[in-house]
Parts: C-alpha cells; structure tokens; sequence
C-alpha cells in the first residue's frame, strides 16, 4: 500500500462450514481508510458472492461483525487494513459452532440471556435518579453484543463450560442489573449458582479486546464477585472446597 | 423440484425487529394476541441500533416552556405541511408517555441535575427536547425494548428473510420467507402482519443506514397492493463523513451541533449564519445539506470537497463524555481528533419519509389485515423528517400498530395462504440458482446506487430524473435474469438477489414521484421549479401497482382543524 491508501492487499480468509475447510487467498485493491470488511465486500462482489460474513452497520455500533484477524477477536469494520503488514488472516470466532465461512451460530448467547431476571422496579415512574448513581450502569449498557469477550475467555474457548459460565458478556448485563439503583430483584443465587461467576478467574482477556471498552472484570464481574461473597460466606463449605478443590 | 417447508402460524406477525417492530410485537402481545417476530438479522443488532442523537419528546424536563402543542407545530413546519397532521397530533401527545414506559422498563438516560431524564437541542426544535444517552440512543432503545421481548417470551425468528406476502381475496395472509443460515423456507400463515423493515437507504452510494435497509417491506406491500406514499421525500443528513474514501457517508450525529458544534466553510466564514439567522446550525436538515452542497459547488470547500465541523471548543472531557462514539469514530477511523481539529463533513443518505401509506390510529395500511410502522410507513414526517422524531414514532406507531394488529386478528376468522402461491414463491426464489449465466446482483445495485446518488441527490432536474428513470427501467430488466451460485446455505449473492429487486422497485417509486412533484419542498429540491407550490403543497403523491406496471395519482390532504392550524401559524 502506497501512501495514498491507495493500492493492493492479499487477505487469507477462511472458506468452509462445520465439515471443515481452509484459508484461501484473495487480492483486493485498496482506497484510504478501507477496513477488512470492506475487503470481505469486495471479495463477494468480484471474486466470490458466496463468501459469508456477518455485518451491519459498517460503524461499530451493532456488534456483528466479529471475528478474528490475525489470530485477534475483533470487529471487522473496525480492523484498518493500513494496520497490517503481510497477508491478512480472517477466521471465525473458535468458541462457537460453525456455520459457514466467516458465520457462527452464536445461539449459545441468545439462550443464556433469557434465563436472567429482567429489570424489577421497585416504583412506578418516571424516575429520579442521579447521574452519578447510573454512570456504572450506563458504562455496562454500552454493550454491544459482539461475544467478542465470549469469544476470548478460556472458560468457553478452551475449556468449553457451556452449561457452567453464561461468560464475561452476561455478568456485564446481570452487573448492570444489580447496580441500577431502582432494580429491586436479587441475582446473587443465581449468580453463584447456574450464571457461575465463580468460574471466572479473572484473566482479563476478555476486558482488553472489548471494543466499547467496558472494563468487564474490574467495574463488573469483580464487584459481583464480592456481592455474591457477601451472600455465600460460609466457613464450612470454605473448608471443603480448599481440601477437595472443589465447590 | 419443491422443497419442504415449515409452518408457523400466528395471530400477528411481525416483520421487523428494529424499534417500531419490537414495540408493535410488545403491544400485541400484551393485547393477548399469539405473536411472531421475524428479522433479517440477529436480535438485538436492527439498524435501530445506529441512532445517536436521541429521541424527541416534550418531556419539558429541561425546558419547561416545551408541551405537546409546540413539538406538534415544529414537526408540521419542518415536514412543510405535507404530513398527516392526525398522526403529528398523535405523535407529540404520545410521545412522552412512550419514553417514561422505556425508562420503566430499564433504559438508564443521562440526567438532569435534579436526576429528570436529560434534553439535548436539535434542528429544528424549539427546545431542549431530545431525551439521550450520550451518542447511542438507538442502541439503549433498542437493548430495552429487546429484553422486554425476551421477558414476554415471544417467538423471535431471527436471520429470516421475507420474500413475499400473501393475500386471500383483499385481505393479507400470510408470509413466506426463508432461514439465512441453511437456506430452509418458512411460510408463515398469518390474521394481520405488521411491517416494520425500515428504511431503504441502500439505493444510494454515500449512505449513513446499514445492510438491512433494503425496503424489502415496502417493495413487499407495493406487491400485495398496498399505496407507497411521497416516495420522493428522502433526507439528506448535512453531516456524514468523507474522508478517508473507505468511510463515506457515515453519520456525523446531529448532536455534535446540538452540543455546539459550528460549521465553517474554506474561508473560515461560519455560512449557516447568512443562511438561517435564527436557527444558524440547527436549521433543518433539508436546508443545512442544501447550503453545505452550495458551499461546495461554488468553490468554498474544504481540501476533500465538503465543510468542517468543529467542537473542539467544547473542551476534550465534555466531548469525551457526551459524544464518546463521535471521538471513537474519528480517531480509529480517519485519525482525526475531534477535541483538537475540525471534522470534514458532507451529507449522506439518511432516511426516507415516504413509504406505506397507514391510517394515523391504527396504522393499517390499504390493504387489509397489514399494518406498518416506522421508517417503512409514511405520514409522520411530511417533506422532511426532525432529528430525534424518528425514535418516538418507532415507539408512538409500533405500539399503535401493534394493539390495531392485535384487535384485528382478534376479530377475524384466519385468511387461506393459497397453496399453487406458496409453490410460485418457491419456485421464484429458487430461480437464481437455475441460470446458467445471469447478470451479477452486487453489480446491478452498484450501477443503481451511481445512478441514484448522481441523479436523484439534493438537488433535482427533470433531465436527470429522466435519465435514473431509463437506467433503473434497463436495470429492472436485467435484475430478472439474476444469478446465483453455491449453496442455499448462508449465501451472501442469493440474498443480494432479491434485495436488489427490492431496491429496483423502490427506486422506481422514488423516481417517478420526483418527476411528478414540479416544485421544491423539504427533501425535494428541484432546481427546475426552486419554489414550493401551494397547489403541490396540498397533496400526497401515491404510487401503485395496475397491471404489473407503477402509477403515479395524487391525493388530497385533508384540511387542518382550526385549533391545530393556530398551533403552526402562530410563531411560523
Ligand atoms: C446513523 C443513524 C443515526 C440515526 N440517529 C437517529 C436519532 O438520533 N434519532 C432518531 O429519531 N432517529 C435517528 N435515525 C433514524 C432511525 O434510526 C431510523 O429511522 C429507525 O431506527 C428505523 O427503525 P425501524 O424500526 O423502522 O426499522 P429498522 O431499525 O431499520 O429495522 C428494520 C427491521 O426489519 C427487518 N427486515 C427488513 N427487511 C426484512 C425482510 N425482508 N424480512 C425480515 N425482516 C426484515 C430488519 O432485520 C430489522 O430488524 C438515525 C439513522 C441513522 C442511519
Ligand atoms: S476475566 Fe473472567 S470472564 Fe474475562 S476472559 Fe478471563 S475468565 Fe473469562
Ligand atoms: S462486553 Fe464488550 S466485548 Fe463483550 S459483548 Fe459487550 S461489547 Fe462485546
Ligand atoms: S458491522 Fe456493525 S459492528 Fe461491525
């Protein structure tokens, strides 16, 4: 690419579906400020229509596009191609089943969203409520639902916990449930019990590639952590799970 | 060779999961009525999501002078009278009890000092009136609404495609469509659908809308019967990105200005001041894109071709705070920082005011049994649309259409889908994949959205007009012999086959009204009539089908009622 943005760039793209596939090569030619996923459209509309990927908005803002470039979760409209040197790879998100190509059938999220109890409100409205009472809240709710951080976190991706951890994605959302200042349901059980919280070994990897910057494990998961201890202190079980290892 | 196909009936389906379509599957539901939501995307990520700025309701929270009477008279002003005033009535007296209801069910708006839901200014508002959460307005709309869908535990439908609706005599039956994922077809047999798929700003090169914003709803009910109304009223938005090429067209918020942005033009003259002294950078839409295209046209551009916009006087943590996705945006995407340089802007396609055209209670359209809402129905907005209105009627006529859908279905015998229908519609949807050789989709809308952007922009001639209208009617043809390869399995090219139908469809509407319309009003701007005519201004343009082929007719529009006709006169 020269400095105009104005040139070529080969991208290595993931062709297949649940049966499995491989990486093929494609040349696209490139304009200023083009992303990866402009690359994708290029690709479906001069190479190959059948390539599929998954988007939106093209703007960052509807969480999906996401997949992994360069081995890195991430959303592909706002991956600059003038970020990379070499030939670009674009693989699916591992941690959900396959559709096809760039696709995955991210149903797992879906699923596990509906078994939180929604907002409760403790009073009729319309509400008074404090800006600084609902900073956190409103951090939380800029949510985009990309499953980037499902994606990343080693709870779902290598140890595929599925029926143990709802992930980093869920615990913002029940964060932003316990702390809204007029929610007056108590997640905390459940919390403890089928979300599993306690799973989380607060790696970070999910908090460092969300795109809208939520600090997932310190503003969300660990604060709830502490809430549900507050709950579950209970020195006996304490001491068989420091014998057993296990809860 | 017919496939299989699933069967799933409803009392109410609903087509479209983007604020109006949510809330109308709400509504119905909570009317006791059996419902269906079907989306072409996943749950949750509808173009809904995109909008910044806010949403308009004269909740007077901010400004107490504000009520229902002046949000009513500027929506009447800034459309230029052509809207269906019943339904601005409707609209500004529902409008706040809509967003109490979405803070009731968990939507968390920045505050005023006393902890009252926050009011920013926008164009053409006589007050602070837009209610927000700093620049993702449509994304806390839309979560709310979403997990209220999930709480009442509504079938949803997600990465369904419509491809048709079916009638039973005069009234609507049914749907058929088919699963993005594996290509499955799904009919729906339905007693009444509500159409809520959205806009169509994909006919354009330099858009602001996303993927889905194809108009298939609209093309849909064009087909089955149904009037398209002031089709040639499209808005422009003043501000959309343009530089580096790879992100034209992407929106600029309003709320930039609304939080105290000033646009300049090369010579560093701040034009908006000459234009609209009162209202300077807020005037309306139509006229702030107009006089940003003039700016250009007559040499006083910025190095790319369009203006600046600059907020940096604002103070980095201000903006930092009310306009976090704006300074995202900027600095990952053209490196720019917004808190210390000037943005370059330049309009982009942003919305479409025409559309069905619905009765202003219940949202029904002409054809029986199908209700729309939204940005695929017609009347609110009149010749332009205000920033932030577009929100309030998702929620105002979602939930009207809803309730209407509900009642109907509640009082009719279910309609018969007619089976030879449902084979045709098979056998349609399959054809791409049967042609040997075909014209490309991605190419026929490609030469479309060149010949959109170029001739039927801002600014309007009858030449030009006639020229889209030729290169739209050549590429309908060839859009009959479309090709498809690969598999039914979520194929990109199969899909754009039938979108770019769609968009023909429309485009055609958009075309021929715009030829009809010989005068210049809101988003219509002819340079060969530059002047609103009152003998226009007193009507509604239609499009319908009559054998096969598109009809242009005009509709007069009912007269004012004295009380609401004071409320527009009064500080006009
Ligand atoms: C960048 C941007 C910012 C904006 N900001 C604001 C703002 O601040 N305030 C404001 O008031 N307005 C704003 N608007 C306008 C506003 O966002 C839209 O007009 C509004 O969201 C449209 O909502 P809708 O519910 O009518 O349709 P959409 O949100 O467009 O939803 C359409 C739905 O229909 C579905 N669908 C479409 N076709 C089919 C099919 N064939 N089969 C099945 N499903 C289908 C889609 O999947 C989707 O779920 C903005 C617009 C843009 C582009
Ligand atoms: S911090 Fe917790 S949730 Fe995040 S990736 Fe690590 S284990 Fe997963
Ligand atoms: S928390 Fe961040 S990474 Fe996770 S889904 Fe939301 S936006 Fe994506
Ligand atoms: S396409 Fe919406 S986030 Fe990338």
């Amino acid at each position: 690419m020269n400095e105009s943005g104005q040139g070529s760039a080969t991208l290595r793209v993931f062709r297949g579906d649940a049966t499995g596939g491989e990486g093929r090569e494609y040349r696209v030619e490139t304009l200023p400020g083009m992303v990866v996923l402009d690359a994708l459209h290029q690709i479906q509309a001069e190479q190959d229509q059948t390539l599929a990927v998954r988007w939106n908005c093209k703007a960052a803002r509807c969480g999906s596009c996401s997949a992994e470039v360069n081995g890195r979760p991430r959303l592909l409209c706002k991956a600059r191609l003038d970020e990379f040197v070499g030939t670009i790879d674009v693989q699916p998100m591992k941690t959900f089943p396959l559709i096809k190509d760039l696709v995955t059938d991210v149903s797992f999220n879906y699923e596990v969203n509906k078994r939180i109890q929604p907002f409760t409100p403790r009073e009729p409205g319309p509400f008074r409520i404090m800006q600084e009472d609902v900073d956190r809240v409103q951090e939380f709710r800029k949510c985009i639902e990309c499953f980037l951080c499902q994606d990343v976190c080693h709870v779902l991706r290598e140890h595929g916990q599925y029926s143990a951890y709802f992930g980093p994605r869920y615990m913002v959302r029940m964060a932003a449930l316990e702390m809204h200042p007029l929610d007056m349901a108590d997640r905390r059980e459940q919390l403890h019990g089928d979300a599993g919280v306690q799973y989380c070994n607060i790696t970070k990897c999910c908090e460092e590639l969300c795109p809208e910057h939520i600090h997932i494990t310190d503003n969300a998961i660990i604060p709830l952590k502490e809430r549900v201890a507050d709950v579950r202190w209970d020195p006996l079980r304490w001491a068989i799970q420091r014998v057993t290892g296990k809860s | 060779m017919i496939e299989p196909f699933e069967t799933r009936p409803h009392d109410v389906l609903v087509l479209g999961a983007g604020g109006a379509g949510l809330r109308a599957a709400i509504a119905a539901k909570d009317a006791g009525a059996d419902v269906g939501l079907v989306c072409k995307s996943l749950l949750g990520k509808a173009h809904t999501v995109m909008a910044e700025g806010g949403i308009a309701s004269s909740l007077a929270n901010v400004d107490p002078q504000d009520g229902w009477q002046v949000h009513f008279a500027d929506t009447m002003r800034g459309g230029k009278n052509l809207n269906n005033w019943h339904m601005v009535e409707l609209f500004a007296k529902e409008a706040p009890e809509r967003v109490y209801e979405l803070e009731y069910w968990g939507a968390v708006f920045d505050r005023t000092p006393e902890g009252k839901i926050m009011q920013r200014a926008f164009g053409g508002h006589t007050y602070r009136r837009l209610c927000h959460v700093g620049d993702r307005t449509g994304l806390e709309l839309i979560r709310t609404l979403q997990e209220r869908v999930v709480a009442l535990g509504i079938p949803v439908y997600m990465e369904v495609t419509a491809t048709t609706l079916f009638t039973d005599g005069d009234r609507v039956a049914g749907a058929f469509g088919y699963f993005r994922k594996d290509g499955r077809f799904v009919l729906f047999p339905a007693k009444a659908i509500v159409l809520a798929t959205g806009g169509w700003g994909k006919l354009y090169k330099y858009t602001s809308m996303s993927w889905e914003s194809t108009g298939d709803g609209a093309a849909l009910a064009y087909r089955a019967g149904a009037l398209l109304q002031d089709m040639e009223m499209v808005q422009f938005h003043p501000t959309g990105m343009l530089w580096p090429p790879g992100v034209r067209g992407l929106l600029v918020t309003e709320g930039v200005r609304g939080e105290g942005g000033i646009l300049k033009n090369s010579k560093g003259e701040r034009f908006m001041e000459r234009i609209d002294p009162v209202r300077k950078d807020l005037a309306t839409r139509d006229v702030v894109a107009r006089a940003i295209a003039t700016e250009v046209a007559e040499g006083r551009g910025s190095p790319h071709g369009g203006v600046f916009l600059d907020i940096s006087h604002r103070g980095a943590d201000f903006i930092k705070r009310k306009l976090p996705n704006m300074y995202d945006q900027f600095e990952s995407l053209a490196n720019v920082d917004i808190t210390k340089e000037p943005m370059e802007v330049y309009p982009t396609n942003h919305y479409t005011m025409g559309g069905v055209r619905v009765d202003a209670e219940t949202g029904s359209s002409t054809l029986d049994g199908l209700f729309a809402a939204g940005e695929v129905a017609c009347g609110l907005h009149g010749a332009n649309r205000l920033g932030g209105n577009s929100l309030s009627d998702l929620l105002v006529f979602g939930k009207r259409a809803g309730d209407a859908a509900a009642s109907f279905a509640k009082q009719r015998a279910a309609a018969t889908v007619p089976e030879a229908a449902v084979a045709d519609e098979q056998r349609r949807v399959c054809e791409p994949f049967s042609r040997e050789d075909g014209e490309n989709p991605f190419t026929l809308h490609r030469e479309l959205q060149e010949t959109m952007q170029q001739n039927v922009g801002i600014f309007r001639v009858e030449s030009e007009l006639r020229t889209a209208l030729n290169d739209i009617l050549t590429l309908q043809r060839r859009a009959k012999n479309v090709r498809a390869s690969g598999s039914q399995i979520y194929n990109p090219g199969w899909h754009a086959c039938f979108d770019v139908q769609n968009m023909l469809t429309l485009a055609e509407a958009i075309v021929r009204s715009a030829i009809e319309r010989k005068e210049s009003r809101g988003g219509h701007w002819r340079t060969d009539y530059p002047k609103p005519d009152p003998e226009y201004g007193g009507k509604n343009l239609v499009a319908t089908r009559k054998d096969g082929a598109m009809r242009i007719s005009t509709l007069p529009i009912p007269r004012m009622p004295t009380e609401l006709a004071a409320l527009v006169v009064e500080k006009t």
